[in-house]
């Protein structure tokens, strides 16, 4: 196990190393020239010179990718031309609300999706299966902006069930030791703020899972159809196994892989879609920030937050191919 | 997502897919040795579920086609600009049958004129991811080895970085047009046919009627053109109907966060949809038309290219 995860985390590093490649000349490809896009439009002429010497502008490309790359193993993103703040402060600050919003968002795709899709495929052509069908096609026709903007004017403006932007109430005076708004509110005790927090979750939340639910359903729905009538099902069936550990250990369990393997892609989904619906929900994660860095061209945060976003993604499918380890052991002897 | 989607996998069902592409297969009522897109055809034709799906998309077709005739006003027409106030934007009447926007536009116009927006974004994205990622596939499939190993990385690279802030860089280099958004969403799409048509080809290599083939002579050219290409395109079309639908969507979302130029009235969905943000409350038709737009186009190529899939995929394949 811990072989596979220390192959998996050293095949990591030519990724990256790619990614920073194309990021550098990505740079380089903006219209006005890498030391007007990585300052803004209104940059003196000194500061220009400044940051021409500094990342050697001036100097060969091989030299100055070395100096990009040096910079960014210590830490250095570069500074935000908006905030002239550095782009790893304002992604760690706001990085724990997204967090938190993708778990909501998961929570509600895996934690409906699967029963859904399970229950399609038991109990095919049922009602439960029909409408198993048409939340997979709206999960794939409808954009989730629009989506994030239906459920806003109908729960928020309309019926005034959950609030419509932000992340807390900021009448609610609460601590964040950790950002993470609910569990700053368990943590310190403050029950009324975590559940504001947690209100605020929700819609965001509907909005950004259900496309991902879309997706986890259909998948569980064919995984478990092929898997209940494998003859390994039949014969359990036929040994006069209980109904419970049939449906539990045989077919449940031996339909999750590829459902798992959906989920760890459906994160490049949500960081992508955290980008839109942050933004319908003015919610200060990662994704409302990187969505006014496009609209103000501030291409320090587009680079430093897509290689950062880029980690984040590798590691959830890093983390998901390891816990197949769990659910087949025969990949556990393999690896 | 792989090898186990590919729908050709047995030597019996790919072999009469080469002769139907040539035109040579027996015809007539006897479908015996009728090729694989003869008998998805067949299927498709009497599946409800593909039948909407093209009269869904017929009508979008027809709709973007015709739209100077079918559109009461021009795209870029404002007529009723003096009509509208800030706190003030005029529903339906007999003159504007679906109401004025906030710039004073004819909504019904301007959805008609989106259909033809939304088109020509999708259908040209689409062609463009579909030339890049089949190049880049056939590439891979044909050398292997090295080619093969590093177009791979290429993808995997690709593939790495969430498919919007890809598209949404790639737009920021190529600067504020509806050519960046084409570009832009096209690029997104290679590394997934790239990925597709090499594992096609790789799944057709080994297949019993390219070693005859190789076996009686035929040069390579002529094996991965004429034999394994063919074959192997199956998968790479349904994904391209499928495109269409994501392709309509992401630019819809690229419009959204301030890309694609133009002015803020411009007649296209995306744009409209994101004009309505402001007018949530007042006049929710605004977002709502714009939105269903939108959901009912990419629904249409979701179920024909769903459809299509099951057509193609031997194992719903039924004796007659």
């Amino acid at each position: 196990m811990i072989r596979l995860i220390v192959q998996r985390l050293l095949l990591l590093i030519p990724l990256l190393l790619g990614l920073s490649v194309l990021l550098f000349a990505w740079v380089r490809a903006l219209p006005g020239g890498p030391a007007t896009a990585l300052l803004g439009e209104r940059a003196t002429p000194e500061a220009i010179a400044r940051i021409n010497t500094l990342y050697g502008f001036d100097q060969p490309l091989y030299i100055q990718y070395f100096k990009y790359l040096t910079r960014l193993l210590q830490g250095d993103f570069g500074v935000s031309t908006r905030t002239a703040r550095p782009v790893l402060d304002e992604f760690i600050t706001r990085f724990p609300a997204t967090i938190e919003l993708t778990v909501v968002a998961l929570i509600i795709a895996i934690g409906i999706g699967i029963p859904l899709g399970y229950v399609a495929a038991r109990r095919a052509g049922s009602i439960i299966d029909h409408s198993s069908v048409v939340v997979s096609l709206i999960g794939v026709t409808v954009p989730v902006f629009f989506l994030a903007f239906i459920l806003k004017y109908v729960f928020a403006v309309e019926l005034g069930w959950f609030p419509s932007t932000g992340r807390q109430d900021p009448t609610i005076n609460a601590t964040h030791p950790t950002n993470f708004y609910v569990l700053d509110g368990i943590l310190t005790g403050e029950w009324d703020a975590a559940w504001d927090a947690l209100m605020h979750l929700v819609l965001p939340g509907i909005a950004l899972g259900t496309i991902p639910l879309a997706i986890v359903a259909r998948m569980t729905r064919a995984a478990v159809s092929e898997v209940q009538n494998a003859d390994y099902v039949r014969t359990a069936r036929a040994k006069g196994i209980k109904p419970a550990r049939l449906r539990g250990d045989h077919i449940l369990k031996n339909s999750m892989l590829p459902v798992l393997t959906t989920i760890g892609l459906q994160v490049g989904l949500l960081l992508s879609g955290a980008v839109l619906t942050e933004t319908v929900f003015a919610f200060a994660g990662i994704g409302s920030f990187l969505a006014e860095a496009v609209f103000n061209a501030d291409y320090p945060v587009m680079q430093g937050f897509v290689l950062l976003i880029a980690v984040v993604y590798a590691l959830v499918n890093l983390f998901v191919d390891v816990s197949y380890g769990l659910i087949d052991p025969r990949l556990r002897r393999q690896q | 997502m792989s090898a186990n989607e590919l729908p050709l996998t047995d030597g019996a069902a790919a072999a009469p897919l080469h002769t139907s592409i040539h035109g040579d297969g027996p015809g007539g009522e006897d479908h015996a040795g009728e090729g694989v897109w003869g008998r998805a055809w067949r299927t498709l034709r009497k599946n409800p579920v593909a039948i909407t799906g093209f009269i869904i998309v017929a009508a979008f077709v027809l709709v973007a086609l015709f739209a100077p005739w079918l559109a009461p006003y021009g795209p870029h027409e404002l007529p009723g600009r003096d009509e509208v106030r800030p706190t003030m934007i005029p529903g339906p009447s007999a003159e504007y049958p679906l109401g004025l926007d906030r710039y004073g536009g004819d909504v019904l116009s301007k959805l008609i004129w989106g259909a033809r927006a939304s088109l020509l974004v999708g259908v040209l994205s689409t062609l463009f991811g579909l030339a890049g990622g089949m190049a880049l596939g056939l590439l891979a499939g044909w050398f292997g080895k090295w080619v093969d190993f590093g177009a791979m990385r290429l993808v995997d690279l690709m593939l790495s970085v969430p498919s919007l802030l890809l598209a949404v860089s790639i737009a920021a280099i190529a600067g504020q047009s509806s050519m960046s958004v084409i570009v832009a969403i096209g690029v997104v799409q290679i590394p997934i046919f790239a990925r597709l048509l090499r594992g096609s080809m790789l799944a057709q290599r080994g297949q019993d009627y390219v070693l005859a083939a190789s076996a009686l002579g035929l040069s390579r050219r002529s094996v991965t053109m004429s034999h394994v290409l063919p074959n192997s395109v199956g998968p790479v079309i349904v994904q391209a109907t499928l495109t269409l639908a994501t392709a309509v969507i992401e630019a819809a979302a690229l419009s959204f966060l301030g890309l694609g130029g133009g002015e803020p009235s411009t007649a296209e969905w995306g744009r409209m949809l994101t004009a309505a943000q402001q007018e949530l409350a007042v006049a929710p038709r605004l977002a709502i038309l714009p939105g269903i737009c939108i959901a009912v186009t990419a629904l249409g190529f979701t179920l024909v290219g769903e459809s299509l899939r099951e057509a193609l995929d031997p194992r719903n394949r039924t004796r007659r």
